[in-house]
């Protein structure tokens, strides 16, 4: 096993968790703030990536239709969640989880059915503009260029998310509605908008995490599955509702993955999931401060 | 009680009236309907976020389908054999899990439960990967969907009888207890995790028997059967059927087969039906539907107090 084996092998596996990252910050922004396990949320990312490939090929291949894809898809997965939260959701806020999760799932399956009812069971790719095509040279290793995106997607998302938290208004009372909302709301905050935002900010992440991920794999129905796992594991490792969680988990997850794809390939993917049951042992409550 | 001779009578008359396809249907849906109300012995009656359950039905199947092909084992031994390994199972993977409570119980036993995924996903040599194992050769009494039937009729009705006894024993009541405030329970002086361990136990034997019925009723196992997604739909029966009731697994179990296997005959988008049935269930029958009906009509004069803590107060 030489270095650049190596090399190539962490990013990879450092792409993979910016994908992991992005859609497991939306999952843990809804379960802090709204404390809705939303299963449906693997979909919503199904759907960005179908929503991408369907705006880039719209473009006919114009380098600027995975750009537009990139924002487009997310806004249609917020457009989406906005809806049924406000339609549906908001009147289930006071059920058990187990009943919040019975409800995500019975939405998970009419948006797996309408997905397949629009694009079909077939494959789809979504081929990056020339300039984002084949691989650049460091250090010797031939390293993906899409894979560079992800990795610079990934941090930008984490401090754009950071700055919503901490330096606007509704990122605060958001934060404050995951530690307490009955104060936030005694202190006459309109609770029901703040939960929509953060709704709809879930679903948003979950979107681009599925556009960012279309020009590197297969577009098709069950791609959501492994995705949804991984990041309620993720999220809960990482510590519920816990932004910097998600992104330490995400990365313990496409580290170990990467690992295990060089030193046992046949069984590459138990990996993520040996560490984690390490880590709930170890740690309950996950690694970092849970909000709830 | 008499609810109970009917229904067995007519399960007993079940091969002799009905078409075969639906004899074939009316096992498949006992078979799930065990699955289910296994699990409702500790998501209903326990209280606990068992999240992957299908992970012991797996292990009970490909057991049966292991011990047969690869080992050479007779049928009958088996068919011992699978639900022996289902219990042995949980108790390793219970051990750790019981530590932890509600929805970190349920994410440590999902990765725990990925792990028995991913052996039989990818252990080619012994599990056939993600093929499965097809064409398990059996006895030629089960090769007839009556012989099938029989045998599926008669083990499901046995394992309800031993669950519902175990529901109504001491033993079951002490979990309901623990369900209900796991705190007073404690202090009371009932060792709580061993009780919940217990139940684990259980609960995956009789999962482990309802895969052994499944290979002898389809004579096939594969990945799938140990996938999340096949453990988060047995919750949706539960919770359909109405995870308070002891029949409601089996209603619910019904309900999510009988619309694969005829909805699925007219349009490819039964799961879009399914959906759409599980939004209206929660705006319109919370309780599920054997909750409903048994709050609505069979015990009005004397309604059962709805566990007011189960399932964990929320946060």
């Amino acid at each position: 096993m030489d270095a650049g084996a190596v090399l190539g092998q962490l990013v990879v596996g450092l792409s993979r968790a910016m994908i992991l990252f992005i859609v497991s910050a939306g999952l843990t922004l809804v379960l802090g703030v709204l404390r809705v396990p939303n299963v449906f949320h693997g979909s919503l990312y199904m759907v960005g990536a179908f929503v991408a490939w369907s705006v880039a090929e719209a473009l006919g291949g114009h380098p600027s239709g995975l750009w537009l894809a990139l924002a487009a898809a997310p806004l249609v997965t917020a457009g989406v969640g906005l809806v049924l939260e406000r339609l549906l959701l908001s009147r289930l806020y006071h059920r058990e989880h187990l009943m919040l999760i019975l409800f995500t799932f019975g939405v998970m399956l009419v948006l797996n059915d309408l997905v397949k009812m629009l694009w079909g069971p077939t494959y789809r790719s979504l081929v990056p503009p020339p300039s984002l095509q084949g691989a650049v040279t460091v250090f010797g290793v031939a390293l993906p260029r899409f894979n560079l995106v992800l990795l610079v997607a990934g941090p930008l998302v984490a401090v754009g998310l950071w700055l919503f938290a901490h330096r606007t208004r509704a990122g605060k009372v958001s934060r404050a509605a995951a530690t307490d909302r009955d104060m936030v709301a005694a202190l006459g905050v309109d609770v029901s908008r703040v939960f929509a935002l953060a709704f709809a900010v879930g679903c948003f992440l979950a979107g681009l995490g599925g556009a960012l991920v279309a020009p590197t794999t297969s577009i098709t129905l069950g791609m959501d599955h492994s995705l949804l796992i991984d990041s309620f594991l993720i999220v809960i490792v990482g510590g519920l509702g816990n932004l910097w969680g998600a992104l330490v988990g995400s990365l313990l997850f496409g580290v170990t993955q990467s690992v295990g794809l060089l030193v046992w390939p046949q069984f590459a993917i138990a990996f993520p999931y040996a560490v984690t049951a390490a880590v709930l042992l170890v740690r309950p409550t996950g690694l970092l401060r849970s909000a709830w | 009680m008499v609810v109970g001779f009917l229904v067995a009578a007519g399960l007993a008359a079940a091969p002799a009236v009905l078409p075969l396809f639906f004899v074939y249907l009316l096992a498949l849906i006992l078979v799930t309907g065990l699955l289910a109300t296994s699990l409702n012995l500790v998501l209903g009656y326990g209280g606990l976020y068992q999240f992957h359950h299908g992970v012991f039905y797996g292990i009970g199947a490909y057991t049966a389908a292991v011990g047969i092909t690869r080992l050479g084992w007779p049928a009958w031994l088996a068919f011992l054999a699978g639900p022996v390994a289902a219990a042995a199972a949980a108790m390793a993977i219970g051990f750790f899990c019981v530590r932890l409570s509600r929805l970190y119980f349920g994410m440590l036993q999902l990765s725990l439960g990925s792990l028995v995924w991913i052996v039989a996903l990818r252990w080619y040599p012994v599990t056939g990967g993600d093929n499965g194992i097809h064409g398990i050769p059996l006895p030629a009494v089960l090769q007839t969907i009556p012989g099938a039937y029989a045998l599926v009729a008669c083990v499901v009705a046995a394992s309800l009888a031993v669950l519902w006894a175990v529901v109504r024993s001491p033993f079951g009541l002490t979990l309901q207890a623990i369900r209900d405030n796991p705190q007073r329970a404690q202090v009371m002086g009932v060792d709580v995790r061993i009780h919940q361990l217990a139940a684990m136990v259980l609960a995956a034997f009789f999962a482990g028997v309802a895969g052994v019925l499944y290979v002898a009723l389809e004579r096939s196992v594969f990945p799938n059967m140990l996938f999340w997604v096949l453990s988060l739909e047995i919750l949706v029966m539960c919770l359909l059927g109405g995870w308070f009731t002891f029949s409601g697994a089996m209603v619910g179990a019904a309900v999510l087969v009988g619309l694969r296997t005829l909805v699925g005959r007219y349009t490819e988008y039964w799961t879009l039906v399914l959906g759409v049935l599980l939004i209206l269930l929660i705006f319109f029958l919370p309780e599920g539907i054997m909750g409903h009906l048994q709050r609505r009509w069979i015990w009005t004069r004397a309604p059962s107090p709805r566990p007011a803590a189960a399932g964990g107060t929320r946060g």
